[in-house]
Order: C-alpha cells, then structure tokens, then sequence
C-alpha cells in the first residue's frame, strides 16, 4: 500500500465531480482495486469510494428490463434477481466476502477477460449507464467491451446502472479455472421472444468476452444443445496460462455451451 | 473405553482456546518500543550480473535510517547447510557460498539485492524501489535436464555444470542391472514431482532487537526450531556466541518444513538492529513469500521396476534429478538423498535397489524440505510404478502389493537401502483400508456413476517413512552436521504445577496438549496441572526443533525420559517421608505407597518437602524437583500404512472429483486419537493439493508464472471430501518409551499415489489407455492424455 486521498462522497454528483483530478478513480467493492494497489500495480493519487451511495445500489424490474445498480453488490443480486440465471451468477462469484463487497459496476469497468459479468451483459444484450461531467451516456453491450481489461468508459465516468432485457429462458454455466476460480470458459446463453438467441463467452478468448456467432445462428433454429454439434472451436486466439492451454479452452467452449443450452432449456436453475 | 485422560485421550486442543480467541501472539503481533521497519528489494530477474547499485536516492529518502547491499555484507557468512553429501565418486557435494544480501550477482527472482530500514514499513518500501539496479542480465537456467546439458550456463562459477552431487545408493548397479536381465518383466515409468509452495497461513517474519549495555540480541523469528535458528545464525553467519544471542519462536501459523531455514532477513534484522541500536520488523508480504521461502519437491525421476512371472519384485532402479533451486537451503541436500533414498524399499519385500540422484543448481527459489520431504517423492514413484506393472500384468493392484509385502513375521528387517525398520504389519493395514473404504462396494458405485456418463476409479498406496529425525550418531555418519537428539526439563513447583519445557515447537501440531496428556499419565496428575512451554531460546538450554515427524517419538521421549527422572527423585523422598526404602514404594495414579501397607503420601506432599526440605533427606539428595533429560533415538521411527482414494472424472471435460479419502496408519501408540486424526486429514488435504492442483511453474526466463493464488491452486475446503482415518493397526515402536511412530506427514505421503492411481483406474477402466499424467491432475492434463490416447 502506499499513501493517497480517499474521497467519500455524499452523492453520485459529489462522486463524479471528485473523479475529475488527475488521477482519480472510482472504488466499487474494492475486491480488484485494493490487491492492485497493495501490490502497487496501480497508484492513483485519489480513490472515490462509491458503495455507500445510496443512489448507486439496488435493483428492480422496470419496462421488461432488469436495472441493477452500478454499485449493488453481488450478493444482492444473487438474493434479489428475479432472473434466476443472473442470480445463480451473483451468487458463484467468489466467496461470501467478495460477493458482498464486489460490485457489478466494478466488474464491468474492470472487464477481467474471465468473470462472470460481461457474460451475462453480453449474453442478453444489456446497457450500460454511465455518468461523467458531461452528463449521462448509455452504451449497448456490444460496443462496451473493448477487449481484455478494455471497456468504453471514459476517464471520470461512474457506471451508475445496467440495464438487462429479461428473456424466455437463460442459463450461464462455468468451468472454473483451479486456482482463481473464474471462468476458465463461462458461457452465458439467452433466448428471447421471436427465437433471437444470444450467446456470450468469458473466461476463454484473449481478447476478452466475446458473442459466439455461430452457435447463436444455430440455437434460433433449434434450442437444443445438439445443435451446437456441427460447430468446432479452433484454439486461436484463445488463451494460453499455467492452468490450460488454447486447445482445452477451445474445447472447453463447446462442452460449456451445450450444457449451459440444456440448462436454459430444461428450465432448471439449480445452483451448481 | 475411551480413556478420559492422559494417554489414549482425545483431549481436546487446550492451545485452540487462544488461537480461537484471537489471543495468539505471533511474531508481526510484537510491536518493540522505538521499532523500525524494513523492506527487501528483490531480484526481478532470474540470473544477472550487478554492474552497481546506485542507493543515493534510498539514503535521502523520508524516514529512512539504513540501507544496507551485498557490498556491506560481504564478511559476512553465507548461509549454512546443514547436510554434507558425497558423491559416488567420493567428492563433497559443491557448497556455493549463499549470501545474505546478493553481491556481484542476482541468482533468482527474489534473491534478496538490498535491505532498506525506515521509520515506517511505507518509507521502507517506497525507498527500495528508489534503488537503481544495474544488471547486466544472465541466460536463464531453469529446467534441470537442459541445466546438466553442455553450455546450458553456470548459476555458479564454483559449480560448474550446475551438478551439486552425483549420487549414488543402495545395492551395488552391476547386481541390480542383472537382477533386471533375469526379470520375467519391466516395468518403466518417468514421472515429475511437482514444486510445491508451502504456503503457511502467516507468513514469514522477523524482528531484531539488541541490547547495547549487555552486548545482547534478541531475534523474534516465525521458527520451527529456534535453537537451530540460534546455532547456525550465531555460529556460521555473525559470529554471535549463544550466550549472546537468544531466538523467540512465539506463535507460529503453519509451518509445513519452510519455516525450518535459516533465512536472510533473520540474519539482516539482527545486524541491522545492531547497526541503528533499535528493533527492526520485518515482514513478509505473501507474494514475497512466492519468491523468498523456500520450496518443496521438484524431481524428475525414471523408475524401473523389475518382476518375475509370479509378480514378485526383483529389483528397483531409479534415476533421479532433484532441483535444489539457486542455493543451498539448510537442509536441501539431505532431502532427495537420505529422506529419499532410503525410503525406496516402501513396504517391499525387493531385494535389489539402487538410487541414484543428481542434484542441480537452477534460476529458481531454493528447495527445501516440505511435509514429508523426500518421503513423498520416493512414494510417489514407487506406489505408481507398482500400479503401472499391475496394469500391465492384468493383476489386482492390490494383491501385487500383498504378495510382495514384508510378512509380518520378518521384523526386525533390513532393507537394501541401509535402515532397519523395527516393526510393521503392512497386511493388516491394507486389509483395514478395503474394510473402511468399501472396496467391495465399488462395482457397484461405478456402475451408477457410468449411469451420469462419469467415469469412476479406485485407487491405493502403501506407505512408509522414516520419522523421528534422527539417530545422531547415523545421521553424522551419513553427512548431518547437526546432533538430532531432543532435549527436555520438567520443573515441579512447590506449590502446585508442573512446567515442561521442551526443545521442539508447536506451529499447529498440538503440543501443549498432546505432550501434557503423557506427564499428566505420568504423574498421575490432571492435564491441567501440566504446563507446555517451548519457543525461546532463553527457557531451555537446547532443542532440535520440529519437523521429520519428530516431535512425539524423539521430543516426547526426551520428556518422559526427564519425568521418570523426577519420579525416582521423588520416590526417594516419598520414601524418608514413610520412613521406608525407595525400592518398597510405588508409584500409582499421583501417590506414593509403601508396598503392602496402608502408607502413602500424594506427589503433591512429596513435591512441597522437595521446595521445604525441613524433613528432608539432604545428606543423599539435593532440594528441589526439576530434572533435564537428552533423548537420542537408537533408529528412525517407521509409519506406515495403506491409503485409498475414490474419484470420478468427467470424460468431456477431464475433471476431478475426489469422492472419499481413506487412511489406514500404523502409528504404534497413539496419545490423542483426536489430534492425530487431524494431522492425517490435514496431510491428505495437502496431498490432494499436489496430486490435483498445486504447481510451481517457471517460465524459460526464470519468472515465476504462480505467483499469486489467482495462479497458485491452493486446496480449498470444497476440494476435500470426507476422509476415513483409522490407526487401529497398531505395531509399536521398539525402540522408544511411548512406542510411538509420529503422524505429521504421512497423510502427505500417502495420498498423492492413490489419487492418481484412482485417476488412471477410472480412465483405463473406462476405455482410456493412459500409463501416465503428471500432478497436477488439472482438468486440462487429463483431457489432453485422454484425447491424447485415442489418437
Ligand atoms: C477472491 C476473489 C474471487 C473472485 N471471484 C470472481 C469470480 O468468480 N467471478 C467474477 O466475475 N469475479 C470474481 N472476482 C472479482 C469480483 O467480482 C470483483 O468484485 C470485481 O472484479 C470488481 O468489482 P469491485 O466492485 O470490487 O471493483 P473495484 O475493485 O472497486 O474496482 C475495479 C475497477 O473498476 C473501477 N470501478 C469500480 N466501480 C466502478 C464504477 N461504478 N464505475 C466505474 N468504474 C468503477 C475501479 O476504478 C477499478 O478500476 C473475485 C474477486 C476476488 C477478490
């Protein structure tokens, strides 16, 4: 650790306008900031605490959409979702400690190439609502995630809410990887009205969260995990580590879908 | 009936009350007046030449106090090792010097280059990364089998090849090759012993403290034998006589073999102390722990194991290379040698065995000892390569072992790898282990998990180690250049209580309880009469410390050996007091009765007359009632037993579920069945971390790919399933007053094996022909040596 300014502001707007020095950066749960800090893998001068705004957590059901706060913790939406898919994923975040301190905001600012919540907003075609001086912004899933540890948040912007079309059926399944217990491949899968099938993938691609194309072409015509059969994933551009190698990944993917596709499919929601 | 109390009892861990209560007091706890702290700058690079260190910055930064490089420290001794290994042709083993700080060169990642003290730990660290290092970078030398290879590179200029010893041991290689040229079959496996971080619970630290108007130092250190600490500091690395120096060992959080070393920063606080007249704290933080404690394991061997057509083992070659990382570690020679080597006979009839061992100097931390150390990795190999013949011979892997078992009826025996195992029954505990873990239940176990399209497996391994480090007199003559006796006192007050001092240290073994239930046995006192008291160097002359499974069998000893002292001194008195002779009384459940009469007086009396010597025999005995004992073991102490494992495995995906552990020891006595129970659970919990998670892994540049638990799989709970412990088998230890073996490390040793047979069961069994994947089993190995096979 080393010495910095610590802000803890009284409102949302008191939190951006405290953004703006040089240097800042928004706190969430802190579960991805402070080992950075304390390793000194990243040294802001000022750190603006968000989770105890109240304008910042909490979620509910508005306009067929899921709103969930930027900085509600995991264990709120595992305890509160109305979408059990969501809830299973809040709830399988880390341990108890990280799921009450760790925040959806947090996690998709940071956009970890191997958690569990860039799935999910990728996989159902979410929102995100950002705030910065110049006001509110809103971008679709599909131009927020830039790549590993990339997103379209701009310097003193606060994600403040994200916004989740509820679908027919959902399912998000992961294989953890040993150590860190992220995905080593999560897949998230959604069906919507009119057979639209989304599918996301985590955990696998060095170039972060990613829509798997074919598979959703495939799943509109038949929602069934045997459609995915005809579909090979190659191992390039697929990531590399101590714990797997490309090729397992690749393979990893498919094997995930199927079964996160007979899950969605079957209804069931048992935790796992 | 379980016994209530004292021997046989299942105690419970009286330590645990302040453990649970936050009461612990472990070194980073201890705050001196006027303390200040310091930080280590590190190597970031594997292998490097220092052009110069430029600390003008660090010196002028805010709150520093001293800054101290390799160039300060230069007369300074290296650390020392404590084993002296030969090789087979009659050469000492290359000792490089290692330095406290590095000087010239960097010869790993985290090879400490600079110590930086300042008034708060931020200051220290702030200024450290202030130090301009100038390294001129080095080719890397990190995979043993190219560090042996021609122009591989020298870690160091007196070691060159990389080879610290070519050794060699057991049946002469000419009679073993033949045996293997008469075999009906071979079998041949080359497997990895994974490097392993040990990983306790607290980390590393260290705190000087000196006294300058006595002269004196004081060293708080996270120690598992602070004596050794005190002998090899003072001796061989500052020059401070013992009587100047006094090492605190207070609570320790695990310790696992990596807190036995001498360490660089406990030799830097100390002389930093010194050098600002004020306490310096250091502490660890975990990923320094990464680079900087000493690690585990790291072999890569070839095993051939000989048979004749009835399966009887005719002989055992093996060839090893054991990493002992850049330098020397304080025992690191010993450990694929003498631990390892002489293990290699398991509970094995074969009579022909040779090992051979080559140790090599490579970029990477130092290895050392850990849980098990060497025992492990004889084991491993040993209890794979039966299973690999079993599967090629279609035998019953079990009844391999059994037929080729030491009968029970054959002890005292000799083995052809120099040490006599004094008892054992390795049938009866093999049949215990197919009772407790329902063998016969498993066809139908497997067929239900083929029902979810899981394939299942059953897996076993015998053990055997050697424990209760050690017999002096052989360990000298096999290189140790330490005693490895134990040493106790046991203090009666006057008043009331008994304090027990003892040379070994509890970092989470028991001690304070296990050691009062055999002097409150003894005494016939209750446990709470009987204080433990170990950890400081300024309570009890000498100690040994804990590790090798020790503590009981050699430490226990020694304190039973000082409570019988006691209790003949007492016997005497008892005797004045009745006015009888001391060979006509007797000593039963706490009193002293005269044989045959109604006389008698209670220890406490006897122990008060001791203190108030008014009726007192003074001509022929001194007052008081404390006695001192040294205890040296005659042999080693030989657990051993049989452990099973049961696992399914996902075919799509190649995961690991370990579905149930079973463990059936034979520990000879057992003091508190609840304790050693844990000790098992614990090592097999470890064990399963090596055989499905835990790797250490360098890249070809000497950067360390795991260091940090996001890489670094330790076991978690959910990783453990129940395990059966049984240790009804009972063969007591001849040659030691308690009859006892000592636990600590067999769950260690006995369950890597069986979980990666029970592996290669399931897969076989279901259609995958895999000889062989290295630990750790991760998902992605076993789906590689799957798809692998079908190619
Ligand atoms: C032991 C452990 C296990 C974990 N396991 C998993 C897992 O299984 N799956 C998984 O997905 N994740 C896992 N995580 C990560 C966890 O989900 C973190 O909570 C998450 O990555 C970051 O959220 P946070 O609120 O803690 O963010 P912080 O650590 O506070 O911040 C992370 C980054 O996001 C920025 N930030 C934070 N909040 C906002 C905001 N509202 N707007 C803009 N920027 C913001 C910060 O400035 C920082 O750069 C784990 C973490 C730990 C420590």
């Amino acid at each position: 650790m080393y010495s910095l300014d610590f802000v803890r502001p009284a409102s949302l707007a008191e939190a951006v306008t405290a953004l703006q020095a040089e240097d800042a950066l928004p706190l969430g749960g802190g579960q991805t900031l402070i080992p950075a800090l304390r390793q000194r893998l990243a040294m802001p001068g000022r750190v603006v605490a968000l989770a105890a705004l109240p304008e910042l957590v909490g979620l509910r059901v508005e306009g067929g959409e899921i709103r969930i706060r930027g900085a509600t913790p995991h264990a709120r939406v595992a305890a509160e979702a109305p979408l059990p898919a969501l809830a299973r994923l809040a709830g399988g975040i880390g341990d108890p400690a990280v799921r009450h301190r760790g925040t959806i905001g947090g996690s998709l600012a940071n956009n970890d190439p191997a958690a569990c919540w860039p799935a999910a907003v990728l996989g159902l075609g979410g929102v995100v609502r950002v705030r910065g001086l110049a006001g509110p912004r809103e971008i679709a899933a599909d131009a927020w995630f830039r790549g590993l540890f990339d997103t379209d948040l701009r310097a003193g912007e606060i994600v403040t809410e994200v916004r989740l079309p509820l679908p027919l059926a959902a399912a998000y399944v992961r294989f953890r990887q040993p150590a860190s217990r992220f995905a080593l491949a999560g897949v998230f899968v959604a069906r919507f009205a009119g057979g639209r099938v989304r599918v996301a993938v985590t955990g696998a691609s060095a170039s972060g969260v990613y829509r798997w194309t074919e598979a959703e072409q495939l799943l509109a015509s038949d929602f069934s995990p045997g459609a995915l059969a005809p579909l090979c994933v190659s191992a390039e551009g697929m990531l590399a580590d101590v714990q797997a190698p490309a090729d397992y990944r690749a393979h990893l993917v498919k094997v995930i879908a199927c079964r996160a596709v007979a899950e969605a499919a079957s209804g069931r929601t048992a935790c796992g | 009936m379980p016994k209530d109390f004292g021997i046989g009892a299942s105690s419970k861990r009286r330590e645990d009350v302040r453990f649970l209560t936050g009461a612990g007091r472990y070194t980073d706890d201890i705050n001196l007046p006027g303390q200040a702290y310091a930080a280590i700058l590190r190597s970031p690079v594997a292998h490097a030449r220092i052009n110069a260190l430029d600390t003008s910055a660090a010196r002028a930064a805010p709150g520093v106090l001293l800054v101290l490089t390799g160039a300060d420290v230069e007369a300074v001794g290296g650390l020392p090792c404590g084993w002296l290994i030969h090789s087979r042709d009659g050469s000492p083993m290359k000792e490089p010097k290692h330095p406290i700080l590095a000087h010239g060169k960097v010869r790993h990642v985290g090879d400490p280059v600079a110590l930086v003290v300042a008034e708060t730990y931020a200051q220290a660290r702030d200024a450290a990364e202030m130090i301009e290092m100038d390294l001129a970078e080095l080719p890397a030398v990190i995979d043993m089998r190219k560090a042996l290879k021609d122009g591989a590179g020298d870690v160091h200029e007196d070691a060159p090849g990389n080879l610290c010893y070519d050794w060699t041991f057991g049946t002469p290689q000419e009679e073993t090759d033949a045996a293997f040229a008469s075999a009906a079959h071979v079998t041949t496996l080359e497997l990895i012993n994974n490097r392993l971080v040990a990983n306790p619970m607290e980390p590393r630290a260290a705190i000087g403290d000196y006294a300058r108007h006595s002269g004196e130092h004081t060293l708080y250190t996270t120690s598992q034998n602070p004596h050794v600490i005190r002998l090899l500091m003072g001796a061989f690395v500052l020059g401070i006589p013992e009587h100047k120096l006094r090492v605190v060992a207070p609570d320790v959080g695990g310790g696992f073999g990596t807190k036995i070393y001498h360490y660089a920063e406990e030799a830097l606080v100390t002389l930093a102390a010194k050098q600002i007249n004020r306490p310096v704290k250091w502490t660890s933080e975990r990923a320094e722990a990464f680079i900087s404690d000493a690690q585990g394991r790291d072999h890569v061997t070839k095993i051939e194991l000989a048979l004749d057509a009835e399966g009887k083992f005719l002989a055992l070659r093996t060839d090893t290379l054991a990493n002992m990382g850049a330098y020397l570690s304080t025992f690191a020679s010993s450990i694929p040698t003498y631990l390892h080597g002489t293990l290699m006979a398991g509970n094995y009839l074969t009579p022909k065995i040779t090992v051979n061992v080559r140790a090599v100097f490579t970029n990477t931390v130092p290895v050392d000892a850990y849980r098990g150390a060497g025992r492990p990795e004889a084991t491993y190999q040993l209890e794979r390569v039966i299973d690999q013949a079993a599967r090629e011979l279609g035998l019953d892997p079990i009844e391999l072992r059994r037929k080729n078992f030491i009968p029970a009826d054959r002890f005292p025996y000799a083995t052809p790898v120099a040490v006599e195992y004094d008892t054992g029954n390795y049938a009866a505990t093999m049949d215990k282990l197919v009772e407790i873990s329902d063998r016969a239940g498993f066809e139908a176990r497997k067929t239900e998990s083929a029902k979810r399209g899981k394939l299942r497996g059953f897996g076993v391994a015998s053990y055997i180690e050697a424990c209760g480090l050690a017999p002096s007199r052989l360990a000298g003559q096999l290189g140790a250049r330490a005693g490895l006796f134990e040493s106790a006192q046991v203090r009666v007050n006057a008043a009331g209580g008994v304090v027990v001092w003892t040379g070994t240290h509890s970092h989470g073994q028991g001690h304070e309880t296990t050691f009062a239930q055999v002097v409150a046995d003894m005494l016939g006192l209750p446990e709470d009469q009987i204080e433990i008291v170990h950890g400081d160097t300024s309570k009890g002359s000498m100690g040994m410390g804990t590790y090798g499974s020790r503590s009981l069998s050699v430490g226990g000893s020694a304190i039973v050996n000082a409570t019988k002292k006691v209790i003949e001194k007492a016997r005497k008195i008892a005797a004045h007091l009745m006015e009888a002779s001391a060979e006509d009384v007797a000593f039963e459940n706490g009193q002293f009765t005269v044989k045959g009469t109604d006389r008698s007086v209670a220890f406490g009396e006897v122990a008060l007359a001791a203190y108030v010597p008014h009726n007192y025999p003074l001509e022929e005995l001194e007052p008081g009632l404390e006695e001192q004992a040294f205890y040296d073991p005659s042999n080693f102490t030989y657990p051993a037993g049989a452990y099973a494992c049961e696992v399914e495995v996902d075919p799509d995906t190649g995961k690991v579920e370990v579905l149930g552990f079973w463990a059936a020891d034979d520990f000879g006595n057992v003091v508190n069945p609840m304790i050693v129970e844990g000790q098992v659970q614990g090592g097999v919990a470890q064990g399963i971390g090596q055989a499905l998670l835990e790797s250490c892994v360098y890249d070809e540049t000497g950067q360390l790919l795991t260091g940090t638990y996001m890489d670094y799989a330790m076991p978690r709970a959910t990783d453990i399933p129940m395990i059966g412990v049984d240790h009804s088998c009972q063969t007591p230890c001849t040659h030691n007053p308690l009859g006892v073996k000592g636990c600590g490390e067999a769950g260690a040793i006995g369950s890597p094996p069986a979980l990666v047979n029970a592996v290669l069961d399931a897969l076989n069994a279901g259609g995958h022909k895999v000889a062989h994947v290295d630990m750790p089993l991760s998902p992605a190995r076993v789906w590689a040596a799957m798809r692998d096979a079908a190619a």
